[in-house]
């Protein structure tokens, strides 16, 4: 079917995010022959930047740099949007927490069909795109079927289409600044307040052992630190270990954490939720250890041990002891 | 009896006779005692009911045994003895002041019945307790100002140090011996009335004031007495202040002591079961929701610092002591009540105020503290009681809510699923099947397992060793399978009353359904639960009993050890223990197999035994300590020279294999279960 | 302050294994145990906070079958003082959208200052509390970890990447999604069910909400489920068996190939 695609770029600090590339892969899948244009919204020589970058991969990039949009509020690129967004357009987001305010409010004032948190796609059937979702924390998966005759904003999932090999000739920026003239917005952002920063950067580190909720109880994690230090790996976690309090949040991986690019990632008692794994990226070699066999986590593994973690650690500490 | 050279009675002071002094201290004293008396009864009378008037006969031998005779007290040796010296000389040295009162203002007083013989033992009765008392107080002051022991420490966020009172009053002690000694000593001194008992305070009072001339001797005996009765009298008034007040309390607070151990005290003594619901509140928010003894309790409370010596949550330095709890609850009592003018305090929720929940929900209910507490106070049903204020306010922690959700909702605290529950009993192996109520089986005797060792993989083979057991020894059972819900043991003991009797309703009426005449169980805590927390029900037993009656009938016999190498110990889980007396059965098990070595764990087993960290919720509750409970148990084992630490409850078993594997000891140490013991060695 | 919480009921996944029931229409439901999805106990809390501070009062409103009315107990359990529960066999089916459009009728029963939803759902997609907002033509923001009331606007905090949180000003009345996290949930017990247990919820179906049936429920659904699946795993996760100490050494040998011991 004939549609016009767009892309909103996510960006910072001057600097496309991973996920350009990702929602490149995921238009291209799903509308093969389409050309998607990139949407950079920003202001100054970020903006600049970005489009120019997001022009190495996409044909055609439409910029707006205004002030107010030197942060992304979706309460002022929601309008925006409808305003320069043709009827029927097809709208992929990441599913980020930008994505997640974005959206759905977008996808109403448009007229167009919602494909929240996508995974994958699975065939367009002339105006009925089917595509791959999860629920109930990644155990279960399920089909989802959309009628876009009206358009779509499809949010995408972190990590769930590789990133697209940006394509040979440089594509062209069309500076659209004077229609993001005058947005105004009943919500205004104000400041970001930063995370506290931890004693570690994990998002340095080549080795991780990451702990999840497995691992049962706070003392356990005695176990954790010795393996660690055996292997001369650093310690990160998923959410809820920060939410009991047991590590710092500087050493949460995942969506609501840091970012981390390790070449070799150990995760034990960790289930995959896809918000954990938000946060892994660079494709390291990744060891799971769970007792559940049907952990999303063994999806993203390369190695997947199914078995007690109190029986494991200690052994594994003691036998990379001797190995040494 | 020839007149006495001189007396209080009959001295003139600046031409004002002294007797006039002297009857009005003991009136001004007693006024001033009567009126602290009274303000300190009003809020006990505001407080809430608890009907403690019963069992006359029990609770006169609680007296004699526990006040009179001080029968805890030497479980702490040295402050035992000296205590025990203290009391007993208090007592004799009671009359003599009261005799001395009657003598400021009567040149002779003689105790009725103290005229005759019984007066001349008294009096060298007295003489010597004096001497006794007054050693005693050298050696506390020593201890208390000196030595300093680690259990009256007062940490600095919870006030300041209360080692000055205890040297004040040691202080008033003192005087109060020395002035009595030189009253009399003077009186001897000046002749004719014969001597002092030999070597003591009086006698060496005698002998230093020998030679003095009558008149400096009189001075010194009216000097004597008027120090001797403002002290009496201001330290009278002194008791209702402080922690002496024990002095005064600790009689009644023995008498109303709790008699049952196990049980966990009603929402609110008057109100069943059914009227539950009707209940506006529930457990204890503000200060005036405690029962009267329990506010007797914080009055009585003598800042001993031995309960929390043996607490186990305050040995892992988690938020709670229960000293303080008593101490805090003491000083918020005075504030609301003070003695003159208007409250000082508010009727403010004590949660958040003096105690935090953090502090509450610290404690496993192992009941060292009531164990060891000398006088009788009373914690478990205080915490209870908090925890139910707390629940009824929706103050739980997250870590909680989960399992107590789905204990609502499936009867176990992971919502595992009720046909599941009987999955332990398809690997019991070969040769028999155990039966199950929810096939319509029926039997002599029902198995109660209980949710840990029903659903747990590793404490499935605690239920497994049991019924091979059961099977050998010839009992008919059967278990109630999915029918079965959590005894609600910890359910209760966190505060959750509403859940528990729901659990409670569900499992009474499948267990009278089975019309079981007796009910066997493998874990403490259903034990505690079905005997001490349910009613109606058929006898229950812990299945150590069964196996010592094994044992004893030769229904079970075992095969010697193979490996003679190592050494075992019992560690007495609280609610088998302590909560129900239960410390022989298991050992006689032990020890009935041939070619075992088993070791005690001195000064920490039988009814001191050191609680592994907690049951039921308790493995839920995620809280704030430097060590773990189970870890400093494993130490206690190994210090004594044990290789192998058996328990017979599946969450000492859980908490104690935690714990090898978190102190690194694995390999070193093991724990198992007493089924699993026997079970292994069972000759078929 | 008047206060509208939207709950949902869902299968209670941390208490549940999920499984696919045989040709993928469903999920197994009969073992399944439902409870209200975690992230609404936040909003109902956080709703009953802002009242206990500025005055005013929280209504809960669910939508679905009869099933509903325990949730809606629970929350009123809470502190919540008044129910509403949407009830129409027509509403069955309805995807994000119709959802959004009954909630939409709903909240104009009355005029509420704030509307509040869990930021996700279990079985949802995150999507009900911004198409509702747009539907109002509301403000709104979502992953809310922070709510102060400031007059007529609330300086609000979003949970964003990297556990960091962004602050910004909105104009009551706005919809806001509620994160975990934001405040500790009170507990609610049997004897705070039961104290609610004879309050009555009003039951509103579509005629009464004015809604037309036509535009919600399965046929109106833009979007469909079509079938559930389990995801084949994928086929990198080589696993690895035998005794622990077996397991030990293969990750071992495993860990210094890859250059995971430094």
């Amino acid at each position: 079917m004939a549609t016009q695609v767009f892309v909103l770029i996510p960006h910072a600090a001057g600097k496309a995010d991973d996920a350009a590339l990702e929602l490149l892969s995921a238009a291209r899948a799903m509308f093969p022959g389409v050309t998607p244009t990139a949407l950079v919204l920003g202001a100054g020589a970020d903006q600049t930047a970005v489009a120019q970058e997001a022009a190495a991969a996409y044909p055609e990039v439409w910029g707006f740099s205004q002030e107010v949009l030197a942060y992304p509020n979706a309460e002022l690129i929601r309008p925006l949007l409808l305003k320069i967004l043709p009827a029927g357009a097809v709208v992929l987001l990441p599913h980020s927490t930008l994505g997640i305010d974005l959206g759905p409010g977008l996808s109403v004032k448009l007229g167009a069909a919602y494909l929240p948190d996508v995974v994958g796609f699975d065939g367009i059937d002339g105006s009925l795109l089917k595509v791959v979702r999860q629920e109930f924390s990644g155990q279960v998966s399920a089909h989802v079927q959309a009628d876009i005759v009206k358009g779509a904003v499809i949010t995408v999932r972190s990590g769930a289409f590789q990133p697209a090999q940006p394509g040979p000739a440089a594509g062209t920026v069309v500076d659209k600044s004077a229609e993001a003239a005058g947005l105004t917005a009943r919500r205004r952002f104000v400041e970001v307040v930063q995370a506290e920063a931890g004693d570690v950067d994990i998002t340095r580190e080549d080795v991780l052992v990451a702990v999840g909720r497995g691992i049962g109880e706070q003392d356990n994690l005695s176990l954790v630190d010795e393996l660690a230090e055996a292997m001369g790996a650093t310690v990160c976690c998923s959410r809820p270990i920060v939410d009991a309090k047991w590590l710092d949040k500087g050493r949460q991986v995942g969506t609501s954490g840091a970012t981390v690019k390790p070449k070799v990632y150990l995760a034990l008692g960790i289930s995959g939720a896809f918000q954990h794994l938000g946060g892994l990226k660079g494709s390291p070699f990744v060891v799971a250890v769970n007792k559940n066999p049907k952990a999303p986590i063994f999806q993203a593994a390369q190695v997947g041990v199914v078995g007690d973690l109190m029986e494991l650690l200690p052994e594994l500490t003691q036998q990379i002891q001797k190995a040494r | 009896m020839p007149a006495l050279p001189f007396s209080p009675a009959s001295a003139v002071v600046a031409g004002v006779p002294a007797r006039l002094l002297f009857l009005l201290i003991p009136l001004a004293g007693l006024a001033c005692f009567s009126w602290m008396m009274v303000r300190r009864v009003a809020p006990l009378l505001k407080a809430a009911p608890d009907p403690r008037f019963d069992n006359i006969w029990e609770r006169t031998i609680l007296v004699l045994k526990v006040w009179l005779a001080q029968w805890r007290h030497p479980r702490y040796m040295l402050a035992g003895v000296l205590h025990i010296v203290l009391f007993l000389g208090f007592l004799v040295l009671g009359l003599r002041s009261f005799q001395l009162v009657f003598l400021g203002f009567m040149e002779t007083f003689t105790l009725p019945g103290f005229g005759g013989p019984l007066g001349a033992v008294y009096n060298v009765a007295k003489d010597y307790a004096a001497t006794a008392v007054f050693l005693s107080v050298v050696v506390l002051a020593y201890r208390r100002g000196i030595v300093r022991p680690a259990r009256y420490a007062v940490p600095r966020e919870l006030g300041k140090d209360h080692t000055g009172e205890a040297i004040l009053v040691l202080g008033l002690i003192a005087t109060l011996l020395l002035s009595e000694s030189a009253f009399e000593g003077s009186l001897l001194a000046a002749g004719g009335h014969g001597s002092a008992a030999p070597l003591t305070l009086a006698w060496a009072c005698q002998h230093l004031l020998a030679g003095l001339s009558l008149p400096v001797l009189a001075q010194v005996n009216l000097a004597s007495y008027a120090i001797h009765d403002l002290t009496f009298f201001y330290f009278l008034c002194l008791l209702p202040v402080g922690k002496h007040f024990h002095v005064i309390t600790s009689l009644f607070n023995v008498a109303f002591m709790r008699l049952r151990p196990g049980n966990v005290k009603p929402v609110q003594h008057g109100v069943d079961d059914k009227g539950l619901d009707e209940l506006k509140s529930f457990g204890v928010k503000t200060l005036e929701d405690f029962t009267w003894k329990h506010l007797l309790d914080f009055y009585s409370c003598a800042d001993c610092g031995r309960c929390s010596d043996q607490c186990p949550a305050n040995r892992v330095k988690r938020p709670l002591s229960p000293r303080f709890i008593s101490i805090k609850g003491r000083d918020h009592t005075y504030q609301r009540y003070p003695l003159f003018g208007a409250s000082k305090a508010k009727a403010e929720p004590l949660i958040g105020g003096i105690y935090s929940e953090d502090e509450i929900w610290s404690c496993t209910t192992c009941g060292a503290c009531e164990e060891e507490c000398p006088i009788g106070i009373e914690y478990i049903d205080k915490i209870v009681d908090l925890r139910r204020g707390m629940v009824d306010e929706g103050m739980v922690p997250q870590s909680l809510q989960k399992p107590l959700s789905a204990l609502a909702k499936r009867g176990n605290p992971w919502g595992k699923l009720e046909k599941k529950r009987a999955d332990w009993a398809a690997g019991v192996g070969e040769g028999f099947e155990v039966k199950l109520a929810e096939k319509g089986d029926s039997a002599e005797a029902l198995y109660f397992v209980d949710s840990m060792t029903s659903y747990d993989d590793r404490m499935q083979k605690i239920a497994q060793s049991t019924a091979r057991i059961l099977h050998k020894a010839d009992v008919d059972f059967l278990a109630l399978g999915k029918e079965e819900k959590d005894s609600g043991h910890e359910v209760r003991r966190y505060g959750e009353e509403m859940l528990f009797q729901s659990l409670k309703e569900q499992n009474t009426e499948a267990i009278l359904e089975t019309r079981a005449r007796r009910i066997i169980t493998s874990d403490p805590h259903a034990y505690n639960a079905l005997k001490n927390d349910y009613a109606g029900l058929p006898p229950v037993e812990h299945v150590s009993e069964v196996i010592a009656a094994g044992v004893e009938s030769g229904k079970l016999k075992f095969n010697p050890l193979a490996d003679t190498t190592r050494t075992y110990t019992y560690h007495d889980p609280c609610y088998l223990g302590r909560h129900n007396g239960l410390y022989e059965a298991p050992r006689v098990a032990m020890d009935a197999i041939p070619g075992i070595r088993r070791v005690e764990m001195e000064g920490a087993c039988h009814d001191r035994s050191f609680c592994c960290g907690g049951g039921g919720l308790g493995l839920f509750f995620e809280p704030e300590e430097e060590q773990r409970m189970g870890v400093v148990r494993i130490h206690m084992a190994r210090e004594a020279g044990a290789s192998v630490i058996v328990t017979a409850c599946p969450f000492c078993l859980t908490n104690l294999e935690d714990a090898i594997k978190v102190a690194g000891l694995e390999g070193q140490m093991e724990a198992i279960d007493l089924c699993e013991l026997v079970d292994a060695q069972l000759q078929h | 302050m008047e206060i509208l919480v939207c709950v949902k009921r869902v299968p209670d996944s941390a208490e549940n294994e999920i499984n696919v029931a045989a040709g993928g229409a469903d999920i197994c439901r009969e073992d399944l145990v439902y409870a209200v999805n975690e992230w609404d106990n936040y909003a109902v809390e956080e709703a009953i906070q802002i009242v206990e501070r500025e005055g005013g009062s929280v209504t809960v409103v669910a939508l679905g079958d009869a099933e509903i009315e325990e949730s809606v107990r629970r929350e009123m359990a809470m502190g919540a003082e008044q129910g509403l529960m949407l009830v129409d066999a027509g509403f069955a089916g309805s995807d994000g959208l119709g959802v959004a459009t009954i909630l939409k009728a709903a909240a104009q029963k009355k005029r509420y200052d704030l509307i509040l939803t869990g930021a996700q759902a279990e079985d949802g997609a995150a999507q009900v509390g911004g198409m509702l907002a747009a539907l109002l033509d509301h403000p709104y923001a979502s992953l809310v970890n922070k709510v102060d009331v400031n007059g007529q606007t609330l300086r609000i905090g979003r949970e964003i990447e990297g556990g960091s949180q962004e602050l910004s000003d909105i104009d009551l009345p706005c919809v806001l999604s509620i994160q975990t996290g934001i405040n500790e949930p009170r507990y609610v017990g049997l004897r705070g069910i039961r104290k609610v247990a004879s309050v009555e919820i009003p039951v509103l179906n579509g005629a009464d909400l004015g809604v037309d049936l036509a535009s919600v429920g399965k046929a109106a659904a833009k979007v469909r489920r079509v079938d559930y699946f389990v995801p084949v795993v994928s086929a990198g996760a080589e696993m690895l068996t035998g005794s622990t100490k077996e397991v030990a050494a293969q990750l071992v040998e495993l860990l210094k190939a890859k250059g995971g011991l430094n």
